[in-house]
């Protein structure tokens, strides 16, 4: 029943939120397959951010099975955070084999990529986990930021958002560089502790 | 040496191939800075806009073989030089970093025009790819833009590199907007714009960018290039044969 619902949303291209996906998830019968996979699902974690299950980073969209047959391939949809990210490959074998070990499979990985995945996808469960870890989590995306072109006055302040220190939460924070160690972070670091940090970029 | 797979693409296929050649040859160009960039930050920036280009021509190469029955690795190595249809443009050795960074603004600029009106595509795969690739994109212009404003508008020195890349670099950029079958049947099919749709976009963002940068908007230049059909310049040689390598010399090798 509640997996008709989440088929059916997918379709309908109103991709499902953290919150409301894990209301979703929640509400499937505890002991069916499906609902055994997502909370499998929920422990394996980002090879490039490994305080988060890549359910709380929003890219598990779906997990499908075609007519609730126990040996029907499950089908388990994701969808990548960026178009050259290489842990995309890692995490569709690292899903496989939880699935496999938990005696959940056969099953199969699809890509999707529309609608694309965004930042704003992540849990709130999941943006705790990384200010802990050390990541400054993500704003939410503003759509209108970005359309226009911004361009930085010489001499101007580069005004980049401001990103509060995952460590001791001041706002006295700046910019090293808007790239950081994967293609979904850039560096700052705190003039207060004067730590440095990552920051999760809104995408 | 592995041989050559043979292509006989037709209009959607060139058309596809001109877009995953332009991410393909670029991210190679941009991969190139790995480990010379001038400072750390940059050298990071080159190879995670590298990365992404390359990302953005395995979507787009692997839908586009999927017709002749060719998967990205067999468009993307083993072609010849004449089967690539990128614009000349994005093969042009890498430069100095004033040369890199114009160069960028240019392509990101041209692409996010590109990728947003693709995102509407009657071809859904390509519209799924377009909606993740265009906010890509605007970041890349983001980050080149700030730097072309930054060196134009910054000392003797770097101003003078960036006349001297604007100069050699603009006259690249007429064969980005020209029209031809491929472009009447991609408009035709809804598959995405022609060539001349992008033009007046991207004119009127490099004009604002310009500028700000206090550089002049060069003179049209009578000169074209013609990589998108195929005929590419003398750099396309040497580009191929380092990204070819590998996979010629040790057919199917995998790591």
């Amino acid at each position: 029943m509640s997996l008709v619902v989440l088929a059916g949303a997918a379709k309908a291209g109103s991709a499902l939120s953290g919150a409301a996906l894990d209301a979703a998830v929640a509400a499937l019968p505890p002991e069916g397959r499906v609902a055994r996979a997502w909370a499998v699902l929920g422990t394996v974690l980002d090879p490039e951010v490994p305080a988060l299950s890549v359910r709380d980073l929003g890219i598990v969209r779906e997990v499908i099975t075609p007519d609730g047959a126990p040996d029907s391939v499950l089908e388990i949809v994701l969808t990548p955070t960026y178009s050259g990210c290489p842990a995309t490959e890692v995490i569709e074998q690292d899903c496989l084999l939880a699935i496999n070990a938990a005696g959940l499979g056969p099953a199969k990985v699809t890509l999707r990529r529309a609608p694309a995945w965004t930042t704003d996808w992540i849990s709130e469960a999941g943006k705790s986990k990384l200010s802990a870890y050390g990541i400054a989590p993500p704003g939410p995306v503003d759509l209108s930021v970005g359309v226009p072109m911004r361009i930085v006055r010489r001499g101007a302040d580069r005004n980049p958002p401001v990103v509060a220190c995952p460590r001791c939460a001041s706002l006295q924070t700046e910019q090293l560089s808007a790239f950081g160690a994967t293609a979904c972070k850039s560096l700052y670091r705190c003039l207060a502790c004067r730590e440095p940090f990552e920051y999760f970029k809104p995408i | 040496m592995q041989a050559s797979i043979q292509l006989q693409p037709d209009l959607s296929t060139q058309y596809l191939l001109r877009l995953g050649d332009t991410c393909l040859i670029l991210g190679q160009r941009l991969g190139e800075w790995c480990g010379h960039a001038p400072v750390l930050e940059e050298d990071i920036a080159l190879t995670n806009m590298a990365l992404d280009l390359v990302g953005q021509a395995r979507a787009v190469l692997t839908h586009a073989g999927r017709a002749g029955g060719f998967d990205e690795d067999q468009l993307a190595f083993l072609r010849d030089e004449r089967d690539y249809l990128n614009p000349t443009l994005v093969e042009l050795p890498r430069g100095d970093f004033a040369f890199t960074v114009l160069r960028n603004v240019m392509v990101a600029t041209w692409l996010k025009q590109w990728w947003t009106a693709l995102a509407a595509s009657s071809d859904a795969e390509l519209a799924a790819i377009a909606g993740k690739a265009v906010k890509e994109a605007r970041y890349h212009q983001q980050h080149a833009a700030d730097w072309v404003v930054r060196l134009g508008d910054g000392t003797a020195e770097s101003r003078s590199r960036c006349e001297t890349a604007l100069s050699a670099l603009w006259r690249y950029t007429p064969e980005l907007f020209e029209d031809d079958a491929v472009d009447a049947a991609a408009r035709a099919s809804g598959l995405g714009p022609a060539a001349s749709d992008l033009h007046t976009a991207w004119l009127a963002e490099m004009t604002e960018i310009l500028i700000e940068a206090t550089l002049a908007v060069p003179k049209a230049s009578a000169f074209r290039s013609t990589g998108k059909h195929g005929v590419h310049s003398e750099h396309m040689g040497r580009v191929l044969a380092e990204l070819q390598q590998l996979q010629r010399t040790y057919p199917g090798g995998a790591w």
